[in-house]
């Protein structure tokens, strides 16, 4: 089963019984606003256990469209990336 | 930004002490792990999504001596950037 925001709301207001439903929500929003803020300005975020996000540039370089085969050249553009902490790797792997 | 920076602004945004902040960030980190470690997929609307990739067992190489080594099959997580997220990152390089 996928995980959804709405699973995060009902997991933080379930392990959290002094916040009611809507602020477990608004819990569960800030905290996903308060990363996407940072990397919008260009900040990487370090989450130690879990993993790194980062900000990187991409330079401008010459593709192709794929159906057409036709040339093309893509902006230079900003992009996430995602690398697992070594202990997220460990318990994915653990027996 | 590391964790206690996120906390930190955690807690000021949703005006909660410093020690709930901080559960309610463990809970969220760990649910997302406990999910990935089930093998389920994360799908968090406007941020993004991770799936967890099986790799079987493949021959490689060790990059410094170029010795042949077997790889053990391993599971990793991949992130996908949500659209809304890609383009506010995008938008304000420019």
């Amino acid at each position: 089963m996928t995980l959804t925001k709405a699973d995060l709301i009902r997991k933080v207001h379930a392990t959290h019984l002094n916040l009611a439903r809507e602020e477990a929500r608004n819990a569960v929003e800030a905290f996903l606003d308060i990363l996407k803020s940072s990397l919008e300005d260009g900040n990487d975020i370090l989450l130690s256990g879990f993993g790194k996000f980062n900000v990187r540039d991409k330079a401008a370089r010459r593709g192709r469209n794929p159906q057409t085969g036709e040339e093309l050249v893509l902006e230079p553009r900003r992009v996430v990336t995602f690398k697992p902490s070594g202990k997220l790797r460990e318990r994915l792997n653990e027996k | 930004m590391n964790k206690s920076e996120l906390i930190e602004a955690l807690a000021r945004e949703i005006n909660v002490p410093l020690r709930e902040a901080d559960s309610i960030t463990n809970t969220i980190l760990e649910s997302l792990t406990e999910t990935l470690v089930a093998n389920d997929g994360i799908e968090i609307r406007g941020f993004g999504s991770f799936v967890v990739k099986e790799y079987s067992s493949y021959q490689g190489r060790n990059p410094k001596s170029g010795k042949k080594i077997e790889v053990p099959p391993k599971k990793l997580p991949f992130f996908k950037v949500g659209k809304e997220l890609r383009e506010r990152v995008n938008s304000n390089k420019k």
